[in-house]
């Protein structure tokens, strides 16, 4: 498969990015949140498609430090459904880049209406390899040592898991406050593993600028999110498991464009000491009325 | 199965799911309208009473276009008169609307009508929801409503 091995270049995927979007659809300011690991309960709108990119560079005490990247392709079906489609790659330090799998995970709001804690089931499904360094979720006793083994060696490892979340969101007084609950289980007749990710954020400012502008206090959201492991079926608990805490930044610009950053600090020694996330997204709005008229409907 | 077959097969799924769903919202518009009129009557005594807090800003209905414009014109069309296509949201400036309570609209926008399209605006904070109440009420203002109606 020597296309998978030049693909993921990152220069390729910012400009498949790039690409995607010239005059595809109107600006519109977009009001996402700062978070890279936890979700909340805010969904896509329907016919949208959002188009993002993240990069995490981490530490890696007693082996090479790496850059994982991945781009989402997330769109949403109905107001109350949205599926997302990524594609992870990473680069080890002195090692090697390699294209690590894809991930197609799905969310379905359950209540209608709002309420003070708003319910999102989240489903997934992973092909990845074992070089995936993405860290978009901690669960079960995944540890720093983990992701040790030198890309050509974890390559060879394949896993298909299937992902469950328990969102729980709040939004209240301009705070954005999330829970989610996490269970995976890797096909391969691996024990279920669980984890848990935590987050709050608030703009700046609550009020909408009468004018357009970048600088805006509206336009920053800034938050902090806590995520880790919890162990597995047989050893549920904190023991052998790794935590993260990040503060988080996103600029949600009127052009459409978002982006983020979050600095992530490892608190115990079975974490990465330091993992450092950014991140460009792009909402390309009526994709649904696009594809529409492509496959010739005129309304 | 290789890497590649999964990742083809992956691709299908998302298209087909794209494709299908923009199909399913081309639904008979006239009726959703009315029922998604409808939906401001279902909002509580309590909500509908509610004040507009921003009621006297001055910056509320230019900060509300903007944010209209942003989020709602998608749908709703450049000027709410109604969207146009497949993503047909229902026309702003019509009495149902106008005549709503502000307590009502902001009711609404709080909790979308998600079955029938109309996504939760609980992502925005609270006085961006109010300065969006108080730019539909002022389109009220330019398109006076039809003799006959209150």
């Amino acid at each position: 498969m020597t296309c998978f091995r030049l693909a993921p270049v990152p220069l390729i995927y910012l400009a498949a990015i790039a690409l995607c979007f010239p005059a595809l659809s109107r600006p519109v300011a977009a009001q996402e949140n700062p978070y890279f690991v936890a979700y909340d309960h805010n969904l896509e709108e329907p016919g949208n498609l959002e188009v993002e990119y993240f990069s995490t560079f981490g530490t890696q005490r007693a082996g090479n430090n790496f850059h994982s990247y991945w781009t989402e392709f997330e769109y949403g079906v109905k107001a109350w459904w949205t599926t997302e489609f990524y594609l992870d790659a990473q680069t080890t330090f002195h090692d090697s880049t390699v294209y690590s799998g894809f991930k197609w995970e799905n969310r379905f709001r359950v209540l209608q209406r709002e309420h003070w804690i708003n319910p999102v089931l989240y489903v997934e499904y992973e092909d990845v390899n074992g070089t995936d360094k993405t860290l978009k979720e901690v669960v079960g006793h995944d540890v720093e040592a983990d992701y040790l083994a030198p890309n050509d060696e974890a390559r060879r490892e394949h896993q298909r898991e299937i992902e469950l979340k328990l969102i729980l969101s709040s939004n209240t007084w301009g705070w954005n406050i999330s829970e989610n609950i996490i269970a995976e289980k890797n096909l391969s007749n691996q024990p279920w593993e669980f984890g848990y990710a935590l987050a709050a954020s608030r703009p700046l400012s609550l009020k909408g600028s009468a004018k357009r502008c970048n600088f805006c206090r509206q336009n920053f959201v800034a938050g902090v999110e806590m995520y880790g492991g919890l162990g597995d079926r047989y050893s549920f608990g904190w023991k052998d498991t790794s935590h993260y805490l990040a503060p988080a930044m996103a600029w949600n610009l009127p052009s459409g464009w978002t982006l983020r950053l979050s600095p992530g600090f490892g608190l115990n020694d079975n974490s990465h000491t330091f993992l450092l996330r950014w991140g460009v997204s792009k909402e390309i709005t009526g994709f649904g009325q696009m594809v529409r008229r492509w496959f010739g409907n005129k309304s | 199965m290789k890497p590649a077959c999964f990742q083809l097969l992956a691709s299908a799924a998302l298209i087909v799911t794209c494709i299908s769903a923009a199909r399913a919202q081309s639904k008979s518009s006239q009726n959703k309208n009315a029922e998604l009129y409808a939906e401001l009557g279902k909002a509580p005594e309590k909500a509908r009473n509610r004040v507009n807090p921003l009621e006297n800003d001055p910056d509320a209905v230019a900060a509300g276009r903007l944010l209209f414009e942003d989020h709602c014109a998608e749908c709703h069309g450049e000027t709410a008169e109604g969207g146009k296509g497949s993503k047909k949201g229902p026309d702003l400036r019509v009495p149902e609307v106008q005549n709503a309570p502000p307590g009502a609209l902001f009711w609404l926008l709080t909790n979308g009508v998600v079955r029938k399209g109309m996504p939760v605006w609980s992502r925005l904070p609270e006085p961006q929801r109010w300065q969006l109440v108080r730019y539909l009420k002022s389109l009220g203002a330019v398109l006076p409503a039809p003799a006959g109606t209150k």
